[in-house]
């Protein structure tokens, strides 16, 4: 925390070259065409080598896409342009086991964004996706000796198809919402992982994802089982580059977590601010069992997600912790879903945002409690703190309380950063820039601090990025 | 050579509304004093115009200090320039620990005396706090704790002179610092400002309160009313407030300006 200053201020000579990467769009060994159709969907199939049973699932998740009409009670996807995406591009032929076969560019690539130092230091396992497909995944020994698997979705269909045939689709059906649907027709990638009975990942198994193509979705599929007793945290982060064109991510990320096992999966999201980020992402807690999001949205043009756990069974207990960055240009319309449906089930919320340059940051939340879930508890809590008057925050919680028994507590606070704030920190030497970022990341901290350390740091840089140039 | 304060004929007013009508005074390093004078006065708009708070508009005057016009200088650099106030009610920061603040403020200053300075080292500053908390008879926690968060009042006193205590400025306005203190916190922040008090140190206290004088004995004692010193003296002066109050000064002052 306290060389945190010094390092946010070294990250912005450095940060174009770090992540503003472009790699040659000519070495991509295929490109599908634009646009969405059957043929689209059953090529994809075809080139993954699936079996019957995913083709037809894709095909019938395509039609729920076309039916489903465009949700507009949220953000505004109307400049959303589905026939002007490529929906799915591989950018190497196989997949690559160890470090030494990753082609070299894309290790240039992965330099830049720190991946193998980060590895040295402590990843239990490794998948980082580039474009749509993992080209690289390494997993440690330890893992793989106590059953733990831990790899890309498309592998995991390939060598894992029972397990991955009896819970594919069961918490997000593609029924579930446009797209949701979208991505069932059109997944690739994304990571799988199983953690057997009474097994304990104590190190955070990491992704990094790219978007590397113009116009290209990223439609990633993730799918988490945690059996009884286990545990496993999953960080997932996301630095996307800069392009001038829309582009569309829209993932799905489904969690089960069995009794007593508990699963923290932890997002920082950077998309370019071009970038629509429609995801769906829910966890099923049986009993006594925890499901924790962290949750952090700093890019991207449009983000919708409401990161859901529905604890099932009497004892379960769900966490949505989050951060939201609203810029110039960007909504970032984010929440959780909490939904009671046993006794003593509990749940918390704390949910951050940031608006500033005239972004929009809403707070999004359902909160579900069924009859007879008696004894269910549940605080959620929403700070939003605007940086100037051209910034907008809104809070839209939904709160259905079906049971009696109960203890619901919601509270909603909204802050200005105030000019005796500022005031303060400038009398004391520190300039204004350094002290809006202070602020701001004061306001994050409680978030920040669940973080694994290097992540945390990632975050205040991230943010003191996007705060720069914020004065004057 | 020792700095000086000069704010000559300064006017100043908030929302329109005119607070200060031609304030001088001459403050040096290592000077101590006491600013005095009912409420509304403008002693604490005094003390805010001369760190810059934007809320006020300079209407006419000037501020110098060790030679620099100090209005034409951000707040944060005339901070740097060895300017402070401890104010009377110290704004919460949440999430931003006390350690935090100083260290940034600290390397703020370094940096800006010399841009290839690397900050403060850890080791070095925490033995710097350490050393400063210990005399303000400050628990270690302290630290830790989000700057002026859930503090009681003594705390966030307390916690304005360690601030005091470790940026070493070089003249320091005390916003009625003896208020809302018990008499045991009040005799350990005089303490503490006496401590410092010194060559490098001049200070101003704002206070209407006798008591807290009587620890820190200013030499120089001034008395504000509507917006302008009209009265300075000695020690003696402020026994005299502390006596008859500031009926006498209502009396000798209104009738002048109508």
């Amino acid at each position: 925390m306290t060389d945190q200053n010094q390092l946010l201020a070294e990250i912005k000579d450095s940060y174009e070259e770090k992540y503003g990467f472009n790699v040659d769009d000519s070495k991509y060994s295929f490109k599908g065409q634009k646009g969405l159709s059957r043929e689209v969907v059953a090529q994809i199939s075809e080139m993954k080598g699936e079996p019957v049973w995913m083709r037809d699932f894709r095909l019938k998740s395509l039609d729920i896409f076309l039916k489903k009409p465009m949700p507009t009670w949220g953000a505004d996807l109307s400049r959303i342009d589905f026939d002007d995406i490529y929906y799915y591009v591989k950018a190497s032929e196989r997949n690559e086991k160890s470090w030494d076969e990753v082609p070299a560019d894309i290790k240039y690539t992965f330099d830049r964004l720190g991946i193998p130092e980060a590895e040295q230091k402590f990843l239990a396992g490794t998948g980082a996706q580039f474009e749509s497909e993992v080209v690289y995944h390494s997993i440690r020994k330890d893992l793989e000796s106590k059953g733990v698997i831990f790899t890309d979705t498309d592998s995991a269909l390939r060598d894992y198809p029972d397990l991955f045939k009896e819970y594919w689709a069961t918490v997000i059906p593609p029924t579930d919402n446009k797209f949701a649907a979208l991505n069932s027709a059109v997944w690739s990638g994304g990571s799988f992982i199983y953690v057997p009975k009474g097994v304990h990942v104590e190190m955070p198994l990491q992704a990094y994802f790219r978007i590397n193509t113009r116009n290209m979705g990223q439609f990633e599929r993730t799918l988490i089982i945690v059996d009884e007793g286990a545990f496993v945290h999953y960080v997932e982060g996301c630095t996307a580059p800069t392009y001038s064109t829309d582009s569309l991510h829209s993932a799905v990320v489904e969690i089960v977590i069995k009794k007593g096992g508990r699963a923290r999966y932890t997002t920082i999201q950077n998309w370019s601010t071009n970038v629509y980020n429609l995801v769906t992402k829910r966890a099923v807690a049986y009993q006594d069992a925890t499901m924790e999001w962290v949750d952090c949205n700093l890019g991207s043009s449009i983000t919708m997600k409401y990161p859901a756990v529905y604890l099932m069974e009497p004892g379960a207990h769900g966490e949505v912790l989050s951060v939201a960055f609203a810029g110039k240009g960007q909504h970032q319309d984010a929440g959780s879903k909490m939904v009671h449906g046993a006794p003593n089930t509990t749940s918390r919320v704390i949910s951050k945002s940031i608006s500033m340059h005239g972004g929009r940051a809403s707070y999004r939340g359902l909160l579900k409690v069924y009859e007879g879930a008696h004894g269910a508890r549940s605080n959620v809590v929403c700070d939003a703190l605007l940086m100037d008057d051209a910034s907008r925050t809104d809070t839209y919680p939904s709160i259905e309380i079906d049971e009696n028994d109960v203890t619901i507590g919601h509270e909603a606070t909204v802050s200005k950063v105030g000019e005796d704030q500022i005031f303060y920190l400038m009398s004391r030497g520190i300039g204004e820039e350094q002290a809006n970022a202070m602020i701001v990341s004061g306001f994050i901290e409680p978030i920040a601090k669940e973080l694994p350390p290097e992540y945390s740091i990632e975050l205040y840089r991230l943010v003191q990025l996007q705060m720069e140039g914020s004065v004057g | 050579m020792s700095a000086v304060l000069e704010i000559r004929n300064l006017h100043a007013s908030i929302d329109g509304k005119s607070i200060l009508k031609g304030v001088n005074l001459t403050v040096g390093q290592g000077e101590v004093h006491a600013l005095m004078g009912r409420n509304g006065s403008g002693k604490s708009t005094l003390a805010y115009c001369v760190m810059g708070h934007p809320a006020y508009t300079i209407t006419e005057g000037e501020i110098l200090f060790d030679g620099q016009n100090v209005l034409e200088m951000e707040t944060d650099k005339r901070s740097r320039a060895g300017l402070f106030l401890a104010l009377q009610y110290p704004v919460t920061v949440p999430g931003v620990t006390v350690a935090n603040f100083l260290r940034t403020a600290i390397n703020a200053r370094r940096k800006a005396a010399n841009p290839q300075d690397k900050g403060i080292s850890i080791p070095e500053f925490r033995k710097l706090l350490t050393t400063k908390m210990d005399s303000l008879q400050m628990d270690n926690k302290f630290a830790g704790r989000y700057i002026n968060d859930g503090f009681s009042g003594g705390e966030k006193k307390r916690a304005e002179i360690l601030q005091l205590a470790t940026l070493e400025p070089k003249i320091a306005f005390l916003d009625e610092t003896d208020s809302g203190l018990d008499i045991d916190a009040l005799r350990v922040v005089a303490n503490g400002v006496n401590s410092l008090i010194g060559p490098n140190l001049g200070v101003v206290v704002i206070t209407h309160y006798e008591q807290f004088l009587n620890y820190i004995k200013p030499e120089f004692v001034h008395v504000m009313f509507e917006g302008r010193i009209v009265e300075e003296g000695g020690f003696e002066l402020a026994e005299k407030i502390q006596e008859h109050g500031y009926d006498w000064v209502a009396e000798k002052y209104a009738t002048v300006q109508q």
